[in-house]
Protein backbone atom coordinates (compact mmCIF):
# COMPACT_ATOMS: atom_id res chain seq x y z
CA UNK A 1 0.00 0.00 0.00
CA UNK A 2 1.57 3.46 -0.96
CA UNK A 3 1.94 5.90 1.66
CA UNK A 4 -0.44 8.31 0.48
CA UNK A 5 -3.25 5.75 0.68
CA UNK A 6 -2.36 5.72 4.33
CA UNK A 7 -5.43 7.42 6.76
CA UNK A 8 -4.71 10.45 8.86
CA UNK A 9 -5.25 9.31 12.64
CA UNK A 10 -8.23 11.56 14.08
CA UNK A 11 -7.12 14.74 15.99
CA UNK A 12 -9.62 17.52 16.92
CA UNK A 13 -12.39 14.10 16.98
CA UNK A 14 -10.48 12.55 19.62
CA UNK A 15 -8.55 14.69 21.37
CA UNK A 16 -10.52 15.82 25.47
CA UNK A 17 -10.66 19.49 25.22
CA UNK A 18 -8.75 20.81 28.43
CA UNK A 19 -7.95 24.28 30.25
CA UNK A 20 -4.76 24.68 28.69
CA UNK A 21 -6.63 24.49 24.54
CA UNK A 22 -9.79 26.16 25.52
CA UNK A 23 -8.39 29.05 26.35
CA UNK A 24 -6.23 28.99 23.68
CA UNK A 25 -8.87 29.06 21.14
CA UNK A 26 -10.99 31.50 23.04
CA UNK A 27 -8.16 33.75 22.91
CA UNK A 28 -8.19 33.72 18.98
CA UNK A 29 -11.84 33.76 18.92
CA UNK A 30 -12.30 37.27 21.16
CA UNK A 31 -9.76 38.52 18.72
CA UNK A 32 -11.67 37.92 15.87
CA UNK A 33 -14.64 39.22 17.97
CA UNK A 34 -12.98 42.65 19.02
CA UNK A 35 -12.42 42.97 15.15
CA UNK A 36 -15.77 43.10 14.38
CA UNK A 37 -16.68 44.83 17.23
CA UNK A 38 -14.13 46.92 16.27
CA UNK A 39 -16.57 48.00 12.83
CA UNK A 40 -19.58 48.16 15.07
CA UNK A 41 -17.94 51.00 17.27
CA UNK A 42 -16.49 53.13 13.74
CA UNK A 43 -20.33 52.44 12.71
CA UNK A 44 -21.76 53.88 15.72
CA UNK A 45 -19.18 56.75 15.71
CA UNK A 46 -19.61 57.36 12.18
CA UNK A 47 -22.98 57.35 12.45
CA UNK A 48 -23.00 60.14 15.43
CA UNK A 49 -20.76 62.29 13.09
CA UNK A 50 -22.96 61.90 10.39
CA UNK A 51 -26.41 63.45 11.98
CA UNK A 52 -28.88 62.99 14.38
CA UNK A 53 -31.33 60.47 12.11
CA UNK A 54 -27.98 58.21 11.33
CA UNK A 55 -27.42 58.16 14.84
CA UNK A 56 -30.75 57.53 16.22
CA UNK A 57 -30.40 54.60 13.86
CA UNK A 58 -27.67 52.98 15.28
CA UNK A 59 -28.96 54.17 19.02
CA UNK A 60 -31.96 52.21 18.17
CA UNK A 61 -29.98 49.17 17.56
CA UNK A 62 -27.50 49.19 19.71
CA UNK A 63 -30.16 50.14 22.73
CA UNK A 64 -32.39 47.10 21.76
CA UNK A 65 -32.20 43.86 23.41
CA UNK A 66 -29.94 42.13 20.55
CA UNK A 67 -27.54 45.34 20.72
CA UNK A 68 -27.37 45.12 24.30
CA UNK A 69 -26.34 40.90 23.56
CA UNK A 70 -23.87 42.17 20.85
CA UNK A 71 -22.70 44.76 23.27
CA UNK A 72 -22.12 42.35 26.37
CA UNK A 73 -20.27 39.58 23.71
CA UNK A 74 -17.93 42.61 22.90
CA UNK A 75 -17.30 43.51 25.78
CA UNK A 76 -16.69 39.82 27.61
CA UNK A 77 -14.49 39.47 24.31
CA UNK A 78 -12.14 42.64 25.22
CA UNK A 79 -12.12 41.59 29.35
CA UNK A 80 -11.35 37.95 28.04
CA UNK A 81 -8.80 39.34 25.63
CA UNK A 82 -7.02 41.91 28.18
CA UNK A 83 -6.52 39.79 30.80
CA UNK A 84 -5.26 36.59 29.05
CA UNK A 85 -3.38 38.74 26.86
CA UNK A 86 -1.71 40.39 30.18
CA UNK A 87 -1.06 36.27 30.39
CA UNK A 88 0.78 35.83 27.48
CA UNK A 89 2.90 38.72 28.88
CA UNK A 90 3.86 36.60 31.76
CA UNK A 91 5.14 33.50 28.98
CA UNK A 92 6.75 36.28 26.79
CA UNK A 93 9.02 37.07 29.65
CA UNK A 94 9.45 33.40 30.39
CA UNK A 95 7.47 33.25 33.54
CA UNK A 96 4.70 31.00 34.69
CA UNK A 97 5.09 28.08 32.85
CA UNK A 98 4.84 25.52 35.53
CA UNK A 99 1.59 23.57 35.06
CA UNK A 100 0.12 24.11 38.02
CA UNK A 101 0.51 27.76 37.39
CA UNK A 102 -0.89 27.69 34.56
CA UNK A 103 -4.28 25.93 35.70
CA UNK A 104 -4.04 28.61 38.02
CA UNK A 105 -3.62 31.66 35.55
CA UNK A 106 -5.93 30.29 33.86
CA UNK A 107 -8.75 29.98 35.82
CA UNK A 108 -8.17 33.26 37.06
CA UNK A 109 -8.60 34.84 33.55
CA UNK A 110 -11.98 33.11 33.36
CA UNK A 111 -12.80 34.35 36.58
CA UNK A 112 -11.21 38.07 36.52
CA UNK A 113 -13.18 38.37 33.05
CA UNK A 114 -16.03 37.57 33.68
CA UNK A 115 -15.98 39.50 37.11
CA UNK A 116 -14.64 43.06 35.05
CA UNK A 117 -17.45 42.18 32.56
CA UNK A 118 -20.45 42.36 35.40
CA UNK A 119 -18.36 45.60 36.95
CA UNK A 120 -17.92 47.21 33.58
CA UNK A 121 -22.22 46.69 32.69
CA UNK A 122 -22.71 47.95 36.54
CA UNK A 123 -21.12 50.94 36.09
CA UNK A 124 -22.28 51.43 32.87
CA UNK A 125 -26.24 50.88 34.03
CA UNK A 126 -25.97 52.60 37.01
CA UNK A 127 -24.88 55.85 35.38
CA UNK A 128 -26.89 55.30 32.25
CA UNK B 1 -3.74 24.84 6.92
CA UNK B 2 -6.46 23.63 9.78
CA UNK B 3 -8.59 21.13 8.18
CA UNK B 4 -11.09 20.22 11.10
CA UNK B 5 -12.53 17.21 9.63
CA UNK B 6 -10.96 14.05 8.59
CA UNK B 7 -10.24 12.74 4.80
CA UNK B 8 -13.00 10.15 3.49
CA UNK B 9 -10.42 7.39 3.46
CA UNK B 10 -10.02 7.98 7.43
CA UNK B 11 -12.87 8.45 8.67
CA UNK B 12 -13.85 5.72 11.88
CA UNK B 13 -15.85 3.38 11.57
CA UNK B 14 -17.77 1.22 13.98
CA UNK B 15 -15.62 -2.47 14.13
CA UNK B 16 -16.55 -5.66 15.88
CA UNK B 17 -16.96 -6.28 19.21
CA UNK B 18 -14.66 -9.59 20.86
CA UNK B 19 -16.44 -10.75 23.83
CA UNK B 20 -15.12 -11.38 26.95
CA UNK B 21 -15.05 -15.38 28.51
CA UNK B 22 -18.52 -16.45 30.17
CA UNK B 23 -17.87 -16.04 33.84
CA UNK B 24 -15.84 -12.67 33.60
CA UNK B 25 -17.59 -10.75 36.44
CA UNK B 26 -15.38 -7.35 36.11
CA UNK B 27 -15.29 -6.52 32.27
CA UNK B 28 -13.99 -3.55 30.56
CA UNK B 29 -14.62 -2.27 26.95
CA UNK B 30 -11.53 -1.48 25.33
CA UNK B 31 -12.18 0.46 21.97
CA UNK B 32 -9.13 0.30 19.72
CA UNK B 33 -8.38 1.61 16.25
CA UNK B 34 -7.86 -0.70 13.84
CA UNK B 35 -6.24 0.14 10.21
CA UNK B 36 -4.71 -2.69 7.83
CA UNK B 37 -3.28 -1.99 4.97
CA UNK B 38 -3.21 -5.24 3.36
CA UNK B 39 -6.87 -4.98 3.76
CA UNK B 40 -7.84 -1.11 2.87
CA UNK B 41 -10.90 0.75 3.34
CA UNK B 42 -11.61 2.46 6.05
CA UNK B 43 -10.23 2.61 9.60
CA UNK B 44 -12.56 1.19 12.50
CA UNK B 45 -12.93 0.98 16.02
CA UNK B 46 -13.24 -2.48 17.33
CA UNK B 47 -13.99 -3.00 20.61
CA UNK B 48 -12.24 -5.64 23.34
CA UNK B 49 -14.50 -6.91 26.28
CA UNK B 50 -11.60 -7.53 28.80
CA UNK B 51 -11.74 -9.25 32.20
CA UNK B 52 -10.36 -7.12 34.47
CA UNK B 53 -9.75 -9.68 37.16
CA UNK B 54 -7.62 -11.24 34.73
CA UNK B 55 -5.48 -8.64 33.71
CA UNK B 56 -2.29 -6.93 34.47
CA UNK B 57 -3.03 -2.96 35.80
CA UNK B 58 -1.28 -1.30 32.92
CA UNK B 59 -2.98 -0.33 29.64
CA UNK B 60 -0.07 -1.81 27.72
CA UNK B 61 -0.74 -4.62 29.54
CA UNK B 62 -4.40 -5.02 28.35
CA UNK B 63 -3.06 -4.38 24.55
CA UNK B 64 -0.51 -7.14 24.86
CA UNK B 65 -3.35 -9.58 26.46
CA UNK B 66 -4.90 -9.28 23.71
CA UNK B 67 -2.60 -9.65 21.35
CA UNK B 68 -1.79 -12.73 23.16
CA UNK B 69 -5.15 -13.63 23.77
CA UNK B 70 -7.94 -12.74 21.67
CA UNK B 71 -6.30 -10.89 18.43
CA UNK B 72 -2.78 -11.64 17.15
CA UNK B 73 -3.26 -8.85 14.34
CA UNK B 74 -3.77 -6.09 16.82
CA UNK B 75 -0.32 -3.96 16.05
CA UNK B 76 1.40 -1.68 18.16
CA UNK B 77 5.01 -0.19 19.32
CA UNK B 78 5.97 -1.52 22.69
CA UNK B 79 9.95 -2.13 24.32
CA UNK B 80 10.46 -1.19 27.38
CA UNK B 81 6.90 -1.66 29.21
CA UNK B 82 8.71 0.99 32.50
CA UNK B 83 8.31 4.37 30.24
CA UNK B 84 12.17 4.67 29.16
CA UNK B 85 12.07 4.08 25.82
CA UNK B 86 9.11 5.87 24.19
CA UNK B 87 7.65 3.51 21.60
CA UNK B 88 4.14 2.85 23.35
CA UNK B 89 2.96 6.67 22.81
CA UNK B 90 -0.93 6.84 21.78
CA UNK B 91 -3.85 8.62 22.46
CA UNK B 92 -5.69 6.77 25.38
CA UNK B 93 -8.81 8.37 26.75
CA UNK B 94 -8.15 11.54 24.82
CA UNK B 95 -5.04 12.61 25.70
CA UNK B 96 -1.62 11.10 24.56
CA UNK B 97 0.28 9.48 26.90
CA UNK B 98 3.00 6.25 26.78
CA UNK B 99 0.75 2.92 27.16
CA UNK B 100 3.21 1.58 29.82
CA UNK B 101 2.34 4.05 32.63
CA UNK B 102 -1.23 4.61 32.06
CA UNK B 103 -3.01 2.87 34.62
CA UNK B 104 -6.71 1.02 33.31
CA UNK B 105 -7.82 2.30 36.63
CA UNK B 106 -7.52 6.05 35.14
CA UNK B 107 -10.16 5.56 32.81
CA UNK B 108 -13.57 5.95 33.38
CA UNK B 109 -16.26 4.06 31.56
CA UNK B 110 -14.50 2.43 27.96
CA UNK B 111 -10.94 2.86 27.01
CA UNK B 112 -10.45 4.45 24.10
CA UNK B 113 -6.74 4.04 22.19
CA UNK B 114 -6.10 5.54 18.83
CA UNK B 115 -2.46 6.28 17.20
CA UNK B 116 -1.25 9.57 18.27
CA UNK B 117 -3.21 12.06 16.70
CA UNK B 118 -2.77 13.97 12.87
CA UNK B 119 -0.09 11.05 11.93
CA UNK B 120 -0.29 9.13 8.41
CA UNK B 121 -1.24 5.74 10.02
CA UNK B 122 0.89 2.36 9.18
CA UNK B 123 -0.90 -0.03 10.61
CA UNK B 124 -4.08 0.28 13.42
CA UNK B 125 -1.89 2.20 16.74
CA UNK B 126 1.87 2.35 14.69
CA UNK B 127 1.56 5.78 13.09
CA UNK B 128 4.72 7.10 10.86
CA UNK B 129 7.22 9.38 12.29
CA UNK B 130 9.57 9.73 9.37
CA UNK B 131 8.60 13.65 9.47
CA UNK B 132 9.34 14.27 12.99
CA UNK B 133 11.93 12.13 12.96
CA UNK B 134 13.21 14.37 9.80
CA UNK B 135 13.01 17.39 11.66
CA UNK B 136 14.97 16.16 14.75
CA UNK B 137 17.54 15.69 12.39
CA UNK B 138 17.74 19.10 11.00
CA UNK B 139 18.24 20.70 14.42
CA UNK B 140 21.56 18.56 14.58
CA UNK B 141 21.00 17.08 17.73
CA UNK B 142 24.46 16.68 18.92
CA UNK B 143 27.43 18.29 20.63
CA UNK B 144 29.01 20.66 17.98
CA UNK B 145 32.10 22.36 18.78
CA UNK B 146 35.34 24.80 17.26
CA UNK B 147 38.19 23.97 19.18
CA UNK B 148 39.66 20.90 19.86
CA UNK B 149 39.15 18.79 22.97
CA UNK B 150 41.29 18.72 25.35
CA UNK B 151 43.94 15.27 25.11
CA UNK B 152 43.49 14.48 28.35
CA UNK B 153 40.06 15.41 29.51
CA UNK B 154 36.68 15.44 28.80
CA UNK B 155 34.93 18.71 28.14
CA UNK B 156 34.22 20.17 31.61
CA UNK B 157 30.97 21.73 32.61
CA UNK B 158 30.41 23.49 35.84
CA UNK B 159 27.57 21.83 38.20
CA UNK B 160 25.53 24.90 37.66
CA UNK B 161 26.01 24.55 33.81
CA UNK B 162 25.34 21.25 34.01
CA UNK B 163 21.92 22.03 35.43
CA UNK B 164 20.76 23.61 32.64
CA UNK B 165 20.18 20.40 31.14
CA UNK B 166 18.02 19.16 33.78
CA UNK B 167 14.67 18.62 32.17
CA UNK B 168 15.91 18.33 28.85
CA UNK B 169 17.94 15.29 28.81
CA UNK B 170 15.30 13.67 29.94
CA UNK B 171 13.08 13.38 26.91
CA UNK B 172 12.25 10.09 25.58
CA UNK B 173 10.90 11.47 22.44
CA UNK B 174 7.38 9.66 22.07
CA UNK B 175 6.47 12.59 20.22
CA UNK B 176 3.15 12.45 23.05
CA UNK B 177 3.55 16.20 22.83
CA UNK B 178 4.23 17.46 18.84
CA UNK B 179 1.08 14.93 17.85
CA UNK B 180 -1.13 16.84 21.01
CA UNK B 181 -0.32 20.38 19.02
CA UNK B 182 -2.77 21.77 17.19
CA UNK B 183 -0.20 24.04 15.90
CA UNK B 184 1.20 21.10 14.56
CA UNK B 185 -1.57 19.24 13.35
CA UNK B 186 -2.52 22.58 11.01
CA UNK B 187 1.02 23.17 9.93
CA UNK B 188 3.33 19.99 10.71
CA UNK B 189 5.13 20.36 7.59
CA UNK B 190 6.68 22.95 8.96
CA UNK B 191 6.69 24.09 12.40
CA UNK B 192 9.06 22.02 13.77
CA UNK B 193 6.71 20.99 17.15
CA UNK B 194 7.49 20.54 20.96
CA UNK B 195 9.52 17.62 20.95
CA UNK B 196 12.20 18.93 18.56
CA UNK B 197 12.18 22.38 19.56
CA UNK B 198 13.02 20.83 23.37
CA UNK B 199 15.74 18.65 21.57
CA UNK B 200 17.05 22.12 19.89
CA UNK B 201 17.20 23.99 23.22
CA UNK B 202 18.74 21.10 24.97
CA UNK B 203 21.86 21.78 23.53
CA UNK B 204 21.40 25.88 22.78
CA UNK B 205 21.41 25.54 26.36
CA UNK B 206 24.45 23.21 26.63
CA UNK B 207 27.68 25.33 28.01
CA UNK B 208 29.94 23.06 26.11
CA UNK B 209 28.31 23.61 22.56
CA UNK B 210 29.69 26.50 20.00
CA UNK B 211 27.29 26.77 18.04
CA UNK B 212 24.35 28.27 19.94
CA UNK B 213 24.30 31.14 17.14
CA UNK B 214 23.98 29.31 14.20
CA UNK B 215 21.48 26.97 15.53
CA UNK B 216 19.06 30.17 16.86
CA UNK B 217 19.67 31.20 13.34
CA UNK B 218 18.52 28.09 11.47
CA UNK B 219 15.04 28.50 14.00
CA UNK B 220 14.81 32.24 13.27
CA UNK B 221 11.93 31.33 10.84
CA UNK B 222 7.90 32.37 11.49
CA UNK B 223 6.92 28.71 10.73
CA UNK B 224 10.00 26.53 12.31
CA UNK B 225 10.03 28.02 15.66
CA UNK B 226 6.85 30.89 15.95
CA UNK B 227 4.14 28.84 15.00
CA UNK B 228 4.34 28.31 18.85
CA UNK B 229 1.20 30.01 20.29
CA UNK B 230 1.70 28.73 23.99
CA UNK B 231 -1.39 26.41 24.09
CA UNK B 232 0.34 24.22 26.49
CA UNK B 233 -0.97 20.87 25.56
CA UNK B 234 2.58 19.66 24.95
CA UNK B 235 3.58 20.54 28.59
CA UNK B 236 0.08 19.26 29.85
CA UNK B 237 0.54 15.77 28.12
CA UNK B 238 3.87 15.15 28.21
CA UNK B 239 4.50 11.40 30.51
CA UNK B 240 7.78 12.09 31.48
CA UNK B 241 6.42 15.58 33.15
CA UNK B 242 9.22 17.93 30.85
CA UNK B 243 7.92 21.10 29.62
CA UNK B 244 8.59 21.88 26.05
CA UNK B 245 6.82 25.25 26.36
CA UNK B 246 8.90 26.48 28.24
CA UNK B 247 11.89 25.11 26.30
CA UNK B 248 10.66 26.81 23.77
CA UNK B 249 9.62 30.38 25.62
CA UNK B 250 13.44 30.30 25.95
CA UNK B 251 14.40 29.64 22.84
CA UNK B 252 12.08 32.95 21.68
CA UNK B 253 13.49 35.02 24.35
CA UNK B 254 17.27 34.13 23.45
CA UNK B 255 15.89 35.27 19.88
CA UNK B 256 14.85 38.89 21.55
CA UNK B 257 17.61 38.98 23.70
CA UNK B 258 20.64 38.42 21.09
CA UNK B 259 19.33 41.35 19.00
Amino acid sequence: MSAERRPLSPHLQIYKPQLTSVLSISHRVTGVGLAAGTLLLTWWLLAAASGPEAFATAQGFLGSWFGYLILFGFSYALMYHLCNGVRHLFWDAGRGFELPTVYKSGWAVVIGSAALTVIAWAIALASA
Amino acid sequence: MAEFTLPTNSKVKIGDTYKAPSGAKRIKNFKIYRWDPDKGGNPRLDTYEIDMDDCAPMVLDALIKIKNEVDTTLTFRRSCREGICGSCSMNIDGTNTLACLKPIDDVDGDVHIYPLPHMPVIKDLVPDLSVPYAQLASVEPWLKTETPPSPIRERLQSPDERAKLDGLWECILCFCCTTSCPSYWWNGDRYLGPAVLLQAYRWIADSRDEYAGERLDALEDPFRLYRCHTIMNCTKTCPKNLNPAKAIAEIKKLMVMRQ
